[in-house]
């Protein structure tokens, strides 16, 4: 089991990424040929959830960003757990660092990844946060990229993916997201939201 | 298999130094990233050649050789790769050994350009900027 979030910052909206719809997303990424042998990005990684299942569904390499220094730590923790779980080293690599500047480069080298996986947040707190992972995701990746968004935002956000380069756009399933309460303002004990599993394929 | 590491797990490889670069606002040659390596650690992964053919050409050799030396690999790797070799289980090894099984736990990655240097502590690279350096 992966650990959730210790104490989640509101602002960048942590949430963990249940295992439930974490295998959903990694096993159809794979049913698809996207994670065997492939290079995986898990793009604002948090706990590692994605990128944990991804290396164990036989990524070749995987590499989880973060711009907070407590979620990579918990992500290490996590990988360190399931390294032991399994008797065998998972090939997990970690980076600080903010999603607004990963693949700006124009150098020969520059971060890419097969296939880019991603949870990202919902952008409730700071308007077009969902969008500017996209737009990273898409910049990043040679094949395809799995994203989680509230299917009340799906016309939005396939119309702006597109937009940002994406040769196509699908929804690739729909699931219900539990959110259990974890601020202090969450009146209820948990909620339900609607959200659709995204492929997008990087254009050129 | 797995045997007993006493490595961290998410340490940095040279799989993924080969990507990374200096983001600072204006920086013209901020790729390789010059590592300054504290603490070293081999850590056994899973041989996979298809993995390795599949990645080769996306990788800077360079760098990487630059890199596994500045890990204190010594030079097992040739200037030049040629098809042949991708076949070659022998070359292979030494290949996989270099790429995926070296962990920079401590250190540094220094901006060839502008010096500015990039802590890596328990294994993760912190390249956040500056607010000046966006």
């Amino acid at each position: 089991a992966v650990e959730p979030f210790r104490d989640p910052k509101v602002e960048l909206e942590q949430y963990p990424t249940g295992p439930h719809i974490a295998a959903v997303l990694v096993t159809e990424a794979a049913g698809r040929g996207d994670i065997e042998d492939k290079t995986v990005l898990d793009l604002g990684c948090g706990g590692g959830v994605l990128g944990i299942a991804a290396a164990l569904l036989g990524a070749g390499a995987v590499l989880g960003l973060d711009v907070d220094a407590d979620a990579l730590e918990l992500a290490r923790e996590n990988v360190e757990a399931q390294e032991e779980a399994e008797g065998t080293a998972l090939p997990v690599d970690l980076l600080l660092c903010d999603v607004a500047g990963v693949g700006r480069g124009e150098w020969a080298g520059e971060l890419r990844a097969d296939t880019v996986l991603m949870n990202p947040p919902f952008g409730t707190r700071r308007r077009g946060a969902d969008m500017e992972f996209v737009a990273a995701a898409l910049r990043v990746c040679r094949g395809a990229v799995y994203s989680l968004h509230k299917s009340s935002t799906r016309a939005h956000v396939l119309k702006a993916a597109e937009k940002a380069g994406a040769a196509r756009a699908e929804v690739v399933a729909q699931l219900r997201y539990d959110i259990p309460a974890s601020y202090a303002f969450h009146r209820q004990k948990s909620k339900d939201i609607e959200v659709d599993l995204i492929r997008l394929e990087a254009g050129g | 298999g797995g045997g007993a590491s006493l490595a961290r797990a998410g340490a940095m490889r040279l799989l993924t130094h080969n990507m990374l670069a200096c983001n600072i606002k204006g920086v013209q040659n901020g790729y390789p990233l010059k590592i300054e390596a504290g603490e070293v650690v081999t850590k056994e992964a899973d041989f996979n050649p298809d993995f390795l053919r599949h990645i080769y050409p996306k990788l800077q050799w360079a760098a990487l050789r630059a890199g596994a030396a500045s890990m204190g690999e010594p030079d097992t790797l040739p200037a030049e790769v040629t098809e042949e070799m991708l076949g070659d289980e022998e070359f292979l090894q030494r290949f996989h050994h270099v790429l995926l099984e070296l962990h920079l736990e401590t250190g540094g990655l220094v901006c060839p350009e502008t010096g500015r240097r990039f802590p890596v502590e328990k294994g993760i690279p912190n390249l956040l900027l500056n607010e000046d350096e966006t």
